[in-house]
Order: structure tokens, then sequence, then C-alpha cells
């Protein structure tokens, strides 16, 4: 738990990366278009850039630094690597996190299923190939098998 | 952005009085938004009152109206299964929205107060009547592709961006609000306003006038129902046109049908003359025709949105003969 005194101007995106050094979560385009600032809040994907730090006060907020169990990655985070979803890596957090997502919303029974529910997230190296193998792989292996929110 | 004042209250009569104590006042709920337009420099309210303690998030169906709570998620709307079950246009126009981050978070009422996403409206260093009243239209004479083809003006053509707003005109819906003078509800297609010679006025609703829900009529048409959308590429845009439709058949005679349209107005585009062309006919490729011939009449279009002219007509087409059981 963080206990933080912020402007109200201060977006959840930036108080995150200036205020608590939590810079998993990325500044891409800070307008909601590119998905790379994806972070979860009470378990629900969110854009952190396009929502006040204040009005999240008492939320649960998962970055992807929060994923990892000890030194152990999470299955969607294995995947990646083991796939080479990335090239610059820039986007890879907020990927990952709307992955581990759209695997809880059960939306990864096809890859065109796959492709419909992570289009929020831009790559601009154009990964997407292997970003949809990733996810596809983390469904599989990830807690709960990508079975929907019943399977958290 | 710039600085402001925040505000959080679990009491609707009391965000509206904060906000209509304050000119530069403003309701937030998903956010998604007005930060947006608060970071370009579009908007700089100086109070932000967040609304999402407010007890406005329901979705039920009750004697025959389903009631939608003005803070409820476009994603939980979307996913519910009386809204897929009797109200699929709702729930399709929903899914074609945004991304799955902004639909978790983005209310409904926030998504019917979204501006236009005109570029020259977006862009603060750009002339533009809507946003700043007099300086005049680039869109008219410059990059006009997204703009609109019915309903504009020689001081405005941009168009309104929400998918559910096109669904819910298509339905009949009403839009419940609670002002300063107290509760009132007036229908959808009343909520947004053609720009005319006043751009700058964007909705009925008066100063501190909070949309607290929308209700839509339960119907053997509403059950019925589709939402198309046509963009540039598959997923995560806006509509460069889309058609909302509503339709129940005798045999192959309409005998009743709804149509709104998106992309192409400067609010959701409802066309009287086109229904009329359809009801009572037999749906047949030369009354569809028809209907399409009888919407885009009166159009005015530009330089570079000539191809809605056509491109509305073959999403009419198609999105009929879907509802009518031809493909």
């Amino acid at each position: 738990m963080h206990r933080l005194t912020v402007e109200a101007r201060v977006t959840l995106l930036d108080a995150l990366r200036d205020r608590l050094a939590l810079t998993g979560a990325k500044k891409g385009c800070d307008r909601g278009e590119c998905g790379a600032c994806t972070v979860l809040v009470d378990g629900r994907r969110v854009k952190s850039c396009m929502t006040l730090a204040v009005m999240e006060d008492g939320r649960r907020i998962t970055t992807v630094e929060g994923l990892t169990r000890g030194d152990r990655l999470h299955a969607v985070q294995e995947a990646f690597i083991r796939r080479d979803a990335f090239q610059c890596g820039f986007c890879t957090s907020g990927q990952i996190m709307s992955a581990v997502a759209c695997i809880d919303e059960g939306r990864t029974g096809s890859d065109d299923e796959i492709r419909e529910w992570i289009s929020g997230n831009l790559c601009r190296c154009g990964c997407y190939p292997n970003i949809v193998d990733a996810v596809r792989d983390g469904a599989r292996n990830a807690p709960g098998g990508g079975a929907g929110e019943a399977g958290r | 952005m710039k600085l402001f004042d925040y505000a959080r209250t679990a009491r609707a009569s009391e965000a509206v009085e904060l906000v209509a104590a304050r000119p530069g006042g403003a309701f937030i709920a998903g956010g998604t938004e007005l930060t947006n337009l608060m970071k370009d420099g579009v908007l700089a309210p100086d109070l932000v009152v967040d609304v999402n303690s407010l007890p406005l998030d329901h979705i039920t169906l009750r004697n025959g109206r389903l009631s939608i709570g003005a803070t409820a998620r476009m994603r939980d709307v979307a996913e519910h299964p009386v809204v897929r079950e009797h109200f699929p246009v709702v729930s399709e126009a929903l899914l074609a929205s945004a991304s799955p981050q902004v639909r978790g978070r983005a209310s409904v009422g926030g998504n019917l107060m979204q501006r236009t996403r005109c570029w020259y409206y977006r862009d603060p260093g750009s002339p533009c009547n809507r946003r700043e009243p007099g300086s005049g239209c680039p869109a008219l004479k410059g990059q006009n592709r997204w703009h609109a083809i019915l309903g504009g003006s020689d001081h405005c053509i941009a168009v309104h961006p929400s998918d559910l707003a096109v669904a819910l005109a298509a339905l009949d819906a009403v839009v419940l609000t609670l002002g300063p003078d107290g509760r009132r509800s007036l229908p959808l297609r009343d909520l947004h306003l053609l720009p005319g010679g006043t751009p700058h006025r964007e909705t009925g609703l008066r100063h501190g006038e909070m949309i607290t829900g929308v209700e839509i009529p339960q119907s053997p048409l509403a059950r019925h129902s589709r939402y198309l959308k046509v963009r540039d590429r598959a997923s995560f845009e806006f509509a460069v046109v889309s058609v909302a439709a509503a339709l129940t058949l005798k045999g192959r005679v309409v005998s009743d049908v709804r149509l709104a349209f998106g992309g192409i107005a400067p609010k959701p585009w409802r066309s009287p003359k086109a229904e009329q062309a359809l009801r009572n006919r037999p749906l047949t490729e030369v009354t569809i025709a028809m209907a399409g011939r009888a919407l885009v009449k009166d159009a005015t279009p530009r330089e570079h949105n000539a191809f809605k002219v056509d491109l509305v007509q073959r999403a009419l087409a198609d999105i009929l003969e879907t509802l009518g059981g031809k493909r």
C-alpha cells in the first residue's frame, strides 16, 4: 500500500512512474491510443494515462512489476520471452498486462478473438504474430487456463 | 493539464450543485475523454467532480423498459445477457467501440457526452467554430474525409463519434437527467444539436445538468436489431460510416423498421424517409435501394468525403439483407 499526496491533475501513470518509481507502465502516446501504460485496477485493465490518480484512491493497482512471484515470472511473461514477442520492448509491459486481463476475461478462444481483444495495444515494431502466439501460450499456461474470471 | 479543484460525492444532487455553482465545472466518470481534452487544452475545467461513487451503475429490465445508469461501464452493458438478448444493436455498437481497456472504464453518460474527433476541434492551435465561436471552420475546405455529408452547416461539419448514441437513436431511447432545476427526460435524438449557426452549443443540456441514465423501450424491433460499423481498420477505430437497424417482417413485408446512422452527420442521424421507403413494402433490392437514395437525397458531400454517399447506402443494404435473412 502506498500513501501519496498528488495534485488533482496527476494521472495514475505519472503517479506510478514519477512518484512510486514503478516505471514498468510506459508513456507512449499519453492519449489512450497505444496501450503501453496498461495496468490492472481492481483486476480490470485500464489505460493509466487516462485516469487521474485521485480517482483511484483506495483501489488495488497491479503493474507489470506485480506479476512476478519472487523470482518466478508470470506465465504470460514467460510466453512473451519464449515467443520472442517484442523487438524494442517499449509496448511489452502494456501488452502483457492487457494479455493477462484478456485471458482472465476469457477472450482467447481463437487467434482472431485474441487479435480483436488485444487491439487496444499497439506495437510499432509490428510483432503482432508473435504477440498472438504468446497470448495463446499464456492462456494455456496461466493459472485458470484462460477459463474466464471464474478461473482466477 | 491546467490546475483544477477535484471533488467527489456519493450524492447526485450534490454533484449537480457543485458543478452548477462553477461556470468552469465539469463532471468526470471514466475519464477516458475528459483527460485527453484537458491534456490537449481543448477543455480546461477549474473544477472536476468525480461521479463514480454515485449509485448509478444499474442495468435492469423492468416493465418493458431497459434502464441503464449513467455510470454503468460500456463493457458491462455490452456483456449483459439481457442487453445481448433483447437489445443486440446496443451490445454490438458497444463492442465495436474503442478498445477493451476503454470499454472497461468509459461510462454510458460520458460516451454520450464525448466530443467530436474532428482534428481541427481537437487542435487548439487551429480555428474551430465549435471550440471558439466565430473563429472559422477549416474543415469546410480542408481535410474533411471524416466529416459530415448530412446535417452540417457553413459553420461546422463535424460528426459525432459515439456508436452507442447511434444504436440508442434507432431504438428511440430516452435520456434522464438531473440539473439545477430538477429531473427531466428528453429523447436521445434531442440530446445532440445540429451545428447551424451555433456549433459551440453541442447538446441540449444546461450547465450543471448531468445525465443520470438512459431508458430503452423493449420491443420485437429492438430484439431484431443489428449494428454495422465500417472503419479504416478492423478494430479500435471510429466509424467512417455506421448503421443501426431494427426490423420486423411479416413474411417478406416490412412491418416496422428503425434506422440510425453514424459517421455521416453531427448527431446520430435518423432518416424517416428511408424508413418510409421500406415500411409496409416487401424487403427487396429495389426497396432497399429506394431507402438508400432517400437517405442521401439531401447530402452535401465535400472534397474528401463524397465516397460516404455510396458507402452508407451499401452499408444500409448490407445490414438490411442480414437482418432480413438474405445472407
